[in-house]
């Protein structure tokens, strides 16, 4: 028998592959939803109509240059930011339990964050308007960081330690925020607000400029990580022994991982779930390889967020819903659902 | 060839190796043994620069501790006592990641004839995580294999590094790894093992280095080391080891105190 390649059983390559153009087009058929839904009722056929005529209703122009299309961007680079660092991060701790958003870098982004709104004045002038987003970069890699130090022992992570860690880390982020929040004058506290609501719903070119220097090389490199984070599987040890340069590749996967994350909640404040459900599905669906669980993820992750926030502005149109609460309400189910048929794997 | 001179480790604040020396040829199949607790896994753990220690190693030549992953993964792969998976891969793709740091592309098929090697043709598509403890041992077995498939390349020997490799394998399987061992070595490649059973020790290995208490008690071949005396001392029970002049050697734990 002659061995075509990708014909040998287990091997789920090929699918994986093919997923991801399905997903691509997924994705372009959200977006033509997400561009037809809103507050205004323009609908995408108004819009197709009017524009290949040359003769578009300035006003609706105006909505789909400033709000609508900013915010399918938006949610499409956050999305995609949240789903790889997930991916990311679960590569990195072994674990399909981590996300940023449940273990505390969330959090740690969040106080970075604030901390730039409300002492914006003690950071150097180079970052300018640039400050919130590189300072919840900077909260998201230290708090990695710390919770990697605190969880990993001798190459092993452990998962309580870990969602423990997570716990203690995010109420501390939470108190020092609360703290800010105290010393913040008026002003502050009214951008403090607006920030906190965690939404797309200020979506603007301004803020996806913001997100875009952070998030997109973190995705458009995160593929690098992928044979590290594979070999990382069978334990530190082990990929060491394969020949990956572990250190280096831990290193990369913390900054990648708070990149992404500080650059998302900096712009669209904390959006949870997201990082667990997408990686979790593509792992069911082709398999645990970095190789292709990443580039499925970034594409399936702004596939989810742009549905979600369909669905925040539909369900209580015309106001709409913070799309924090939409991402809980469909993921936190699918995290107990892992948590409870986990079998055998780093058992708790 | 591998050596390790005058190797102390200390963990914990503990010494755990104490001065050991050891050696092993290419074309050779070495043994470690000795009780649990003795340092076998931790003397492996120096071979493969995983434990800070002092002394000296080399492999092939190259300084262990100073050389980088990639150039020690080019000549030797190691099986650990213990290889945690931590996501749902199928068992190709777990051997397949041992290949993943080989140096010639389009190796894809070692993987399933490794699997084969191992007595695993035919489980190519089964979840790693639903096989069975000896299963998942020759698994990682094939991982490794796949990792240094050729015993001899560009002239320089390869090695494997095994950790109990037969430690929850049954007696068929016990003689298929120990024969995966030996045709590796009689190929020009060096097997190091790390080895409870002393039977199979005396039946497949070339030399055996005896450890106790994170010190080298006898280093030889396996008729010098494995005697009564020897054993006795290093295991704290008595042993009776038999030469059957048409059967090789035969080992019978005796009494438990010596
Ligand atoms: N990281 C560590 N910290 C402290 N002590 C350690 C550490 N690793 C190993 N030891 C101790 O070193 C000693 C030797 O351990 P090692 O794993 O090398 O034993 P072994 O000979 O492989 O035993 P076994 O047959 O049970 O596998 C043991 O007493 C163990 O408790
Ligand atoms: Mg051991």
């Amino acid at each position: 028998m002659v061995a075509i390649a990708g014909s040998v059983p287990g091997d789920r390559s090929d699918r994986a592959k093919r997923l991801f153009f399905w997903l691509l087009a997924g994705l372009a058929a959200v977006a033509v939803l997400s561009i037809g839904t809103g507050a205004s009722g323009v609908s995408v056929l108004d819009a197709a109509q009017g524009w290949m005529a040359g003769n578009l209703d300035p006003r609706d122009a105006l909505v789909l240059k400033s709000i609508r299309l900013p915010r399918l961007a938006l949610g499409m680079l956050i999305g995609a930011a949240l789903a790889v660092s997930g991916a990311v991060m679960q590569g990195l701790f072994r674990n399909p339990l981590a996300d940023p958003g449940v273990v505390g870098v969330g959090a740690g982004a969040s106080l970075g964050a604030v901390f730039a709104i409300v002492l914006g004045g003690m950071l150097p002038v180079w970052m300018g308007q640039h400050a919130v987003s590189l300072m919840a970069f900077a909260g998201a890699g230290y708090s990695t960081l710390l919770l990697y130090r605190v969880a990993t022992r001798s190459g092993r992570t452990s998962v309580a330690t870990m969602l423990l860690a997570g716990i203690a880390l995010g109420a501390l982020a939470a108190a020092m925020v609360g703290v800010m929040t105290y010393m913040a004058d008026d002003r502050q506290l009214r951008d403090l607000t607006f920030w906190g609501m965690g939404s797309l719903a200020g979506a603007s070119w301004t803020k996806v400029g913001a997100a875009l220097p952070l998030i997109l090389p973190a995705i458009l490199l995160s593929p690098l990580l992928a044979r590290g984070l594979n070999g990382l599987a069978l334990g530190e040890a082990a990929a060491g022994h394969m020949g990956l340069p572990v250190q280096r590749i831990k290193l990369l996967a913390i900054l990648t991982v708070a990149a992404a994350t500080g650059a998302s909640v900096a712009v669209s404040g904390g959006i949870g779930f997201i990082g667990i459900v997408v990686p979790h599905l593509l792992r069911i669906g082709s398999g645990p390889d970095h190789r292709w669980l990443l580039p499925n993820a970034a594409v399936l992750g702004a596939i989810l967020l742009c549905l979600a926030d369909i669905v925040a502005r539909m369900i209580v149109a015309p106001a709409e819903l913070p799309i924090g609460i939409v991402t809980a309400i469909l993921g936190a189910p699918v995290f107990l659902w892992i948590l409870l048929s986990r079998k055998g794997v780093g058992a708790l | 060839m591998i050596v390790a001179e005058d190797i102390y480790v200390r963990l914990g604040g503990r010494v755990i190796l104490d001065g050991v020396s050891f050696r092993a040829l290419p074309g050779h199949l070495t043994a470690i043994v000795g009780p649990n607790g003795s340092g076998k896994t931790t003397l492996l753990r120096a071979l493969t620069a995983e434990v800070p220690f002092a002394g000296r190693t080399g492999m092939n030549g190259t300084d262990i501790a100073h050389a980088k992953a990639w150039q020690l993964a080019a000549i030797r792969a190691v099986l650990p006592q213990a290889t945690p998976l931590a996501f749902p891969f199928t068992v190709i793709e777990v051997v397949r990641l041992g290949l993943a740091s080989g140096i010639s592309a389009n190796r894809a098929h070692l993987a399933q004839q490794s699997l084969a090697r191992v007595g695993l043709q035919g489980y190519e598509g089964r979840m790693y995580q639903d096989l069975s403890g000896g299963e998942q041992q020759r698994a990682q077995l094939a991982r490794v294999l796949a990792q240094v498939w050729e015993p001899v390349l560009d002239g320089q020997p390869r090695w494997l590094l095994l950790d109990e490799p037969v430690s929850s394998l049954d007696i068929g399987h016990q003689l298929v790894v120990m024969q995966i061992a030996r045709d590796f070595a009689d190929a020009g490649g060096g097997v190091v093992a790390v080895m409870h059973d002393l039977n199979l020790t005396a039946m497949f290995a070339d030399r055996v280095a005896l450890l106790a208490g994170g010190r080298m008690v006898a280093q030889g071949t396996p008729a010098k080391v494995l005697d009564d005396a020897n054993l006795s001392r290093a295991y704290r029970c008595r042993v009776r080891v038999n030469t059957p002049p048409d059967a090789g050697t035969w080992l019978v734990p005796h009494a438990a105190s010596v």
